[in-house]
């Protein structure tokens, strides 16, 4: 392989890279509070993906504005099944609102086949971000820059917020000892609101961010994209922000270059991930950042 | 009369009478209700298996979908005349031995029972280390993984063109012979010690341990044991349908059986045939919603993925207001049918 | 006494991270004695009893039983080999009855497969009912008969005690461990422990070692006593010198006096 090519693909893997990074926040900042795979996690992102498609064609807003609203309708959403279903489970055994959360998944994307219909719509794409343009021999998208870019902004908001603010403080005692931090006085639903407001807006960002990439939306869209970000999660050590995030560099780094240079596997590179989770989970379950726990006899 | 001596006699009489019911059935009933009553059957030891694995012995396993795709594609592999095969495989030569392998039907389902346990057991080992949610999202992995190499594996498999035109074999009585046997072995395990064991690693794994129990011996005996029963389930599921390809088993094929051992009661073996039975039927009758029907003279399009949404959303409301389902970790059984009629009469 | 203990530590070490949870431990317990382990909160008894029944494998030092080296053995296989244990917060099958769980303590002895009672081979069912049988017999002696058939978690308070006790009878133990008998026990019912305790040692031929803060049990059921303190050994001897020992005194409380206890 060439070294342009390889310059080209080390770019596309650190954009679906840093989209993984991205989902794989929310999944692990929810992980981290409540000891919860969040399985609607994915489907946020579809959702957000949708939400500028309709905003845009049926609401004929401008597409700035259909990204803001489709972040706040996402992170909307994302509040609102902690709510309904997960809320209702905080008592109860984890397995239970795990289910719920297959559940909620389920029920997200078939609503969405029943009012969106299964078919896969277009996307409209900004022109600014799809003309390429040549450095050197090296053709490069605009969003081939922007997403990564983007990501490294939120990310670092994002951990300011958590670091320095009182919700943050807040946060990271809750994902510490949930009882404790209740009875101290923080008002635990609510941060725990804010955290899923945060995770779900940080999805469908990338959710946005997946369809200008690969410009076509579907019900089921979220499904890989929420898997392998999981992944990411865990291989960067549940609980970690910085962890989510370098996972999902590693993983993007993985998928693209595996097959790149290995395209005889490119059949089995869904398989990828998974067979990285087993290593994880085999070798070190606390994953790159992780923090050892262990059951009290 | 000796109760035990009763309770047996009442199970050859409940067989009976199945056996006549079904025999009746087979001749009286059309092709559709035969069908859901085929699909009760596999669907019943679908959701036993998966209660062996998580509601007795408290493994959240999400793998069934993949052990149901090795039984059915090895059963299936099993009972295509080697022509057949010759015939369907278009993409690429099939491969020796799956060329010539032509067995009959009840050895093609012993063998993807037994294949299924196998993978299994490979699976086993590296996982059954991890609790609760990893072991949930580590199974479901391996399911993709089995997923993806049936898709790659297309001298074996062909593909994803998928099997066509399996010769039927499972007819009801066939169906319900293997539920028979699956409810027989899983009872007899279960009321034994060992399924005392069993229930007792799902109750506190550490404590076990500390009572002798080699809880990962333990583990992945009735992991085993489960992807065996699914891949007989999946076996017959394939035979069923007579055609079987990738795209089936997805995580979808897992969420049904696990909605049905949640919705019957984890722990629960009477708990799960009765939510086989109600949840194969609801599922069933809810295609109407699917199809365009008319309604008092309008004429009402047909909702596709209607029924996926009413299904997850009753899966939602058990885990939210009955978490144990319709049995919880009870059984109905003779003794409690009798007691039950007893403090009637009396009452 | 014996000569040669039934369990004995040799200079056990048991890290966790930076912090030392037992200190170059040496004990012993001898055959057929009553042996109480003590010391303050977070002194590392629990800790011992862990490394004892295979939670957790020392840095350094060895774990003897009956001479052979059990260190770092799967907490299944020490059961096996003979210790029992039960835990400070009741650990029982909660779903299960009462009769299961001791069941269950039986299973380490059983030697049918898991695949005899399916084919209902006569071997297994026969040893089934042994155990069963067994299993009753012990709910008998141990008073919990009436509970047979309730589920685990649905007795009082000292019925599971006691049937947790039963349950680690059923694995036929040599070596008794018993983390906390009397916590949550009023007065009477430590007094009744003190009998049960006696009786199980002289019925079921036992070595017991156990960890209690009730000093009056401890004092009057204990043959010999080790002291515990920031994981270090800081006394052992009889009741009457531990209890005048100055180091113990000062060890608890600074110097709670012991014989207003006993």
């Amino acid at each position: 392989m060439s070294l342009d090519m390889f310059i080209q693909q080390f770019f596309n893997a650190i954009t679906l890279g840093s989209l993984y990074g991205l989902i794989a926040i929310g999944y692990t900042m929810v992980y981290g509070i409540l000891r919860l795979i969040n399985f609607a996690h994915g489907d946020i992102l579809m959702l957000g993906a949708y939400f500028v498609f309709f905003g845009t064609t049926t609401f004929c807003l401008p597409w700035g504005l259909a990204v803001v609203v489709a972040i706040l309708a996402a992170s909307a959403t994302g509040i609102l099944i902690d709510r309904i279903a997960y809320r209702p489970l905080r008592e109860a055994p984890r397995i239970s609102a795990l289910i719920s959360a297959i559940a909620v998944s389920f029920f997200i994307e078939s609503l969405s086949v029943v009012l969106f219909t299964g078919l896969p719509r277009p996307v409209y794409q900004p022109e600014w971000l799809t003309t390429a343009f040549q450095i050197g021999s090296i053709r490069l998208l605009p969003l081939t820059l922007l997403v990564p870019a983007i990501s490294f902004v939120l990310v670092m908001l994002l951990l300011w917020m958590v670091y320095h603010t009182k919700p943050g403080l807040a946060m990271r005692a809750i994902s510490k000892d949930i009882e404790t931090t209740r009875l101290l006085g923080v008002r635990v639903d609510r941060i725990i609101a804010l955290t899923f407001g945060i995770g779900s807006a940080l999805a469908a960002a990338s959710g946005i961010m997946w369809a200008l990439r690969y410009p076509q939306i579907n019900p089921y869209m979220g499904i890989f994209p929420g898997f392998k970000a999981f992944i990411a999660a865990v291989l960067g050590g549940i609980g970690s922000i910085q962890g989510a995030m370098l996972g999902g560099l590693i993983l993007g780094m993985l998928e693209i270059m595996a097959v790149a240079f290995l395209p005889s596997l490119s059949g089995f590179r869904d398989a990828f991930a998974f067979i990285v989770l087993l290593l994880v989970l085999f070798y070190k379950p606390t994953g790159i950042f992780g923090e050892h726990t262990e059951e009290k006899i | 009369m000796n109760s035990v001596i009763r309770n047996r006699l009442l199970n050859v009489l409940l067989i009976a009478v199945l056996g006549l019911f079904l025999y009746w059935a087979e001749h009286n009933l059309d092709g559709y209700k035969i069908q859901i009553l085929n699909l009760i059957a596999v669907n019943a030891i679908l959701a036993l298996s998966l209660n062996l694995i998580y509601g007795f012995t408290g493994m959240f396993s999400l793998g069934h979908a993949g052990f149901m795709a090795i039984g059915a594609y090895v059963s299936a592999l099993c009972v295509l005349s080697p022509d057949q095969k010759e015939m369907m495989w278009i993409l690429e030569e099939v491969v020796w031995p799956v060329s010539v392998i032509h067995t009959p039907f009840w050895f093609s389902v012993l063998a993807g029972g037994i294949l299924a346990a196998l993978f299994g057991l490979i699976i086993a080992l590296p996982v059954l280390r991890l609790g609760g949610d990893y072991l949930g999202i580590a199974t479901l992995g391996f399911a993709e993984i089995i997923r993806v190499l049936i898709v790659n594996a297309t001298p074996i498999t062909n593909g994803s063109l998928g099997i066509k035109g399996i010769p039927m074999h499972s007819t009801l009585l066939v169906n319900y012979a293997w539920l028979l046997v699956t409810l027989y072995c899983l009872i007899r395990l279960l009321n034994s010690n060992v399924g005392n064991v069993f229930k007792a690693i799902r109750d506190d794994e550490i404590a076990a341990r500390v009572m002798g129990v080699n809880v990962f011996g333990y583990k992945v005996l009735s992991f085993c044991i489960g992807a065996f029963f699914a891949g007989i389930g999946g076996a017959l599921m394939g035979n069923l349908l007579t055609t079987i390809d990738p795209k089936m088993f997805t995580f979808l094929l897992t969420f049904n059986v696990l909605m049905i051992v949640v919705a019957g009661g984890l722990g629960s073996i009477t708990g799960s045939l009765l939510s086989s039975a109600i949840i194969t039927v609801l599922l069933e009758s809810l295609r109407a919603v699917e199809d365009p029907f008319s309604l008092a003279g309008f004429d009402v399009p047909g909702i596709p993925g209607m029924r996926m949404v009413v299904f997850s959303l009753v899966l939602l409301c058990i885990i939210l207001y009955r978490r144990e389902g319709l049995m919880g970790m009870r059984e109905i059984t003779w003794n409690a049918l009798f007691r039950f009629i007893d403090r009637r009469k009396h009452a | 006494m014996s000569t040669s203990p039934l369990l004995a530590l040799d200079s056990v070490t048991m890290r966790f991270g930076g912090v030392v949870a037992v200190d170059n431990l040496s004990l012993h317990v001898p055959a057929g004695s009553v042996t109480g382990l003590i010391g303050p909160n977070g002194a590392g008894k629990t800790t011992v009893f862990n490394v004892i029944t295979g939670f957790y494998t020392p840095q350094a030092g060895n774990v003897r039983f009956r001479g052979e080296t059990i260190t770092g053995r799967q907490p299944h296989l020490i059961c096996k080999a003979g210790i029992a244990r039960t835990f400070q917060n009741i650990r029982l099958f909660g779903n299960e009855t009462a009769l299961q769980n001791v069941m269950i303590g039986c299973h380490v002895r059983q030697k049918s497969a898991w695949w005899m009672p399916v084919l209902c081979l006569p071997q297994a069912a026969r040893e089934e009912r042994a155990i069963a049988e067994k299993s009753l017999e012990l709910l008998k002696r141990l008073d919990l008969m009436i509970y047979a058939g309730e589920k685990a978690s649905s007795l009082p308070y000292g019925a599971q005690r006691r049937l947790e006790i039963a349950r680690a009878l059923a694995t036929d133990p040599s070596l008794l461990v018993l983390d906390e008998p009397a916590a949550g026990m009023n007065p009477q019912e430590s007094q009744a422990l003190m009998h049960f305790i006696e009786r199980l040692r002289t019925e079921f031929n036992l070595t017991i070692l156990l960890i209690e803060h009730d000093m009056k049990v401890v004092m009057g059921v204990c043959d010999h006593i080790w002291v515990l303190e920031y994981g270090k050994l800081i006394a052992d001897g009889d009741a009457q010198a531990i209890r005048n020992n100055p180091k113990v005194i000062e060890a608890y409380l600074g110097g709670e006096d012991l014989n207003s206890h006993a």
